[in-house]
């Protein structure tokens, strides 16, 4: 039997397993539309706050010599409301939309703004490296993020995914909070806090001087994090940092991840990405007799 | 080692030249900048203030490369006001280049959208016969009329100057003598890069004819490398698919012409 691309985490059903990962190439539906085409199982927006914001002054993304690509964009996008109209009249893409806040009416107000659109899920932003009061220093305080999530519980029927990261906490302690307080899955893990300087003209680089490092120095961080969790609790995860490849997203999948989530490999190796990652994916169930996404799951954790 | 394109390399700029009050060219060494196709781009860092994208002007030297700036925000007018002996970052090239056609062709350009032309320019065949439109608002805003000349020594040429006041050259928009030009003549390509609707109007009178024609569109644009999606275009990326595209495609996008992203991604129109 043909193996099947298909997966599920939780009770979100995607036809193929890698997903456009938030922050990423996430402003236009006829861009969806694309990278839908393109092999994407799903996309996730780029994370809405309750107003439309500007981001950072350029530079606000640099390439790091060696691998890998540093940002501090600033969570620039159109704000929830706008968004919302802009994807109404999707009908194909599973969106996932993502958003970030400091409070829970925020995240309150924006899933509102989504009632006549058709949303897959929606992704917590819990761990935005380079801006101050919302991401990392909501996913570092238990209190808020129990707030947070049991709000966005309360206001929506779609799945809720909390997207962690690499703060100044424990961010075991962050999952475990969000797991308590009814959150359907985990995506892991956000970029990681980092930062450049020039050496000619002895300044940092990124306008915000600190941004968030993704790409393949990442990944075998991102690994140990999907490792972690899955050997620690029983909840749905989607492996997200430095996968750019068909053995990285199966690397992912034996670690614990049940779907996983692209950005750096796009910029690396452009939207052809998606259609490689699953027909390497794919070819490599083949060999290995697997009929089933599900079926490799966690594999790893057996020895 | 490679050079890594996407890493920001520091330049010193050696020469800065006035075009008009408002428009500069600065010049600097680099191999792989002074080497770039027409239309393709580079990502510019003003240390301290911004970077921003900007088309890769040409200098006659080898090894020298130059952009060409209008100071009209602030990282553009940060741009124009470095001086000799300061130092810049270029990260790149980025982006197509011109499919350059041969035979009889057309350019127009209007204020720093010239710069891409320019570069053409100096990819023609010396057996092309070649029109250059130049758009300005008014005589104190011309600049590479005579340059243009230069580059076209050895070819059959017109350089045609149309100033929205009259005050130079011939009265009346660019986009005017385009549809005129093509209505009368064939051409083998078209090529224009500015303001957007005198290229929207550029691509109409080429396209609607069966011209080949091509536009380079100008972007919000942050990364310059198909990350953030600033400089989406429809479905389309400024700087992974364009910046240049043809008139069979740009008559299918719904938004050229008609509409752009703001720096939060917000649809605006022109």
């Amino acid at each position: 039997m043909e193996p099947s691309l298909a997966t599920s985490v939780g009770k979100m059903k995607l036809d193929k397993p890698a997903m456009l990962a938030s922050g990423i190439l996430g402003i236009s539906l006829d861009v969806f539309n694309r990278l839908y085409r393109s092999g994407a199982g799903a996309v996730v927006t780029k994370s809405l706050s309750s107003e439309p914001w500007e981001g950072y002054p350029n530079p606000t993304i640099f390439s790091v010599n060696g691998g890998g690509w540093m940002n501090a964009v600033g969570l620039s996008n159109p704000g929830a409301s706008n968004f919302a109209k802009m994807i109404e009249p999707n009908q194909d893409v599973p969106i996932i939309v993502s958003l970030v806040g400091s409070i829970p009416k925020d995240f309150e107000m924006m899933i509102n703004e989504f009632k006549n659109c058709n949303v897959t899920a929606f992704e917590l932003n819990l761990s935005c490296p380079h801006v101050a009061k919302v991401g990392l220093e909501v996913g570092d305080d238990p209190e808020l993020v129990k707030k947070i999530v049991t709000t966005v519980k309360n206001s929506t029927t779609a799945p809720v995914i909390a997207k962690v990261g690499l703060g100044t906490t424990n961010y075991l302690n962050t999952v475990k909070t969000a797991i308590d307080s009814g959150i359907d899955a985990i995506t892991a893990i956000n970029t990681v806090r980092a930062m450049a300087i020039d050496v000619e003209t002895q300044r940092p680089i990124l306008s915000n001087k600190y941004g968030g490092l993704s790409g393949t120095p990442i990944k075998p961080i991102a690994l140990r994090c999907v490792y972690e969790i899955s050997s620690k609790y029983d909840i749905p995860i989607i492996g997200c940092g430095g996968i750019s490849t068909w053995e990285d997203a199966i690397e992912f999948f034996l670690a614990g991840a049940s779907a996983i989530q692209l950005g750096s490999a796009i910029g690396d190796n452009w939207i052809n990405v998606f259609d490689d990652i699953n027909k390497g994916v794919l070819e490599y169930m083949k060999q290995k007799n697997y009929s089933t996404i599900e079926e490799m799951v966690g594999l790893a954790k057996k020895f | 080692m490679q050079r890594n394109f996407n890493h920001t390399t520091i330049v010193t700029i050696e020469k800065v030249v006035d075009e008009t009050p408002t428009v500069r060219t600065l010049y600097f060494s680099d191999d792989i900048m002074s080497n770039v196709l027409p239309g393709q781009f580079a990502m510019v860092w003003i240390p301290g203030i911004n970077e921003l994208p900007m088309s890769v002007m040409i200098s006659n030297e080898s090894g020298k490369a130059a952009f060409t700036v209008r100071k009209h925000g602030l990282a553009s007018t940060g741009l124009f006001n470095i001086k000799t002996g300061e130092k810049i970052g270029v990260r790149g090239p980025y982006g197509n280049a011109f499919d350059i056609k041969q035979g009889k062709l057309l350019l127009v350009g209007g204020g720093t959208g010239l710069v891409p032309m320019m570069r053409l320019l100096t990819h023609v065949k010396p057996t092309d016969d070649v029109t250059v439109l130049i758009g300005a608002k008014s005589k104190d805003e011309v600049f590479f009329e005579n340059l243009a000349n230069d580059l076209l020594t050895n070819n059959s040429h017109n350089v045609i100057v149309c100033t929205d006041d009259g005050s130079y050259g011939e009265k009346g928009f660019v986009t005017d003598v385009v549809e005129k030009l093509v209505s009368d003549t064939h051409f083998d390509g078209v090529y224009t890069c500015g303001p957007e609707k005198m290229m929207y109007k550029t691509v109409q009178s080429a396209h609607s004819r069966g011209i080949f024609v091509q536009a380079s569109l100008e972007r919000m644009m942050k990364c310059g490398v198909g990350i953030c999606g600033s400089c989406c275009v429809g479905e389309d990326l400024a700087c992974k698919d364009g910046t240049i595209f043809d008139g069979v495609h740009l008559s299918q996008n719904k938004e050229f012409g008609y509409s752009h992203r703001n720096k939060a991604g917000i649809l605006e129109d022109y």
